[in-house]
């Protein structure tokens, strides 16, 4: 992408000197899939980016309408817009040089371990409950070696606080408060979305911080 | 004992389909994890807790 307003190189030296050099390229280095480009998905994608995050796959097959406005990370004139388009635009305008594909395509079963081949950690960032058990457990069970964090209890005007991170096996991490379901809580706002969507984010870095420094 | 979620249940010898039916788990929101190793689908009939399992019942909820 043509920028005139500053280099590659001047934006990296600007984020790593925010973390450090050595964490920067770790970060630079990594691939991270992000299934589902809504409330979750589109939040984490920026919070990435903006942490020097290389390397972003992300995957959905929705379009942008004016009831994702409330907490996804589009705008009025992106609606209509494939989501990943749309997500890709705005990535291009924080974070210009991290590499982003996409895959306008619904996930399932059959097509999880093609899709994320060249992916280190898995990213669930759907809104249904089914869809989230069946990309959760075909990961566990095809794709042992791939990192997941997903995340399950959001909805409603509970308190902030009860949002968290939880490790639920080697390689998978859970983050949400696990029971406030859309379907009974009264809707969803944007700060308990994000603050999910930034328990999955961080859980990313760590793991990105930690998989590296172990050799892995 | 079993340790399920944190709570000790006396389900040693139960299979994991019969312990999600009885406490009324939708089995197409769930992910079973024993011992930190992911249960297949295809195994809930057939794997039976064991004494001292450490079992995580994840279910998920909607939204996103």
């Amino acid at each position: 992408m043509k920028n005139n307003i500053i280099s590659k190189e001047e934006l990296c030296n600007a984020l790593a000197a925010k973390i450090g050099r050595e964490r920067f390229e770790k970060f630079q280095n990594a691939r991270v899939a992000i299934c589902g480009a809504g409330g979750l998905g589109s939040n984490v994608a920026i919070a990435l980016a903006r942490s020097g995050v290389g390397h972003l796959h992300i995957i959905d097959f929705d379009k942008v309408e004016a009831t994702n406005l409330n907490r996804q990370q589009y705008k009025v004139s992106q609606i209509g817009m494939n989501k990943v388009d749309a997500l890709r635009e705005n990535l291009r305008e924080i974070m210009p040089f991290c590499d982003v594909t996409t895959d306008c395509v619904r996930i399932e079963e059959g097509n999880v371990c093609e899709l994320f081949d060249g992916d280190t950690i898995i990213c669930e960032a759907f809104d249904g409950a089914k869809d989230k058990a069946m990309l959760v457990n075909a990961v566990l069970e095809k794709m042992p070696d791939k990192y997941l964090v997903a995340a399950s209890g959001m909805a409603g005007m509970d308190s902030a606080n009860n949002i968290r991170t939880k490790e639920i096996g080697r390689r998978f991490y859970l983050c949400g408060d696990f029971v406030s379901d859309v379907e009974k809580a009264d809707g969803l706002v944007a700060p308990r979305v994000m603050l999910c969507a930034m328990h999955e984010a961080q859980a990313v870095l760590r793991i990105i911080d930690w998989d590296n420094k172990e050799g892995n | 004992m079993v340790k399920i979620n944190g709570e000790e249940k006396d389900v040693a010898g139960i299979s994991v389909a019969k312990f999600l039916e009885d406490n009324n788990y939708d089995v197409s929101r769930v992910v079973v994890e024993v011992n930190f190793d992911i249960i297949p689908k295809n195994e809930y009939d057939t794997y039976m807790f064991k004494d001292e399992d450490s079992v995580e019942v994840v279910s998920f909820v909607g939204g996103g």
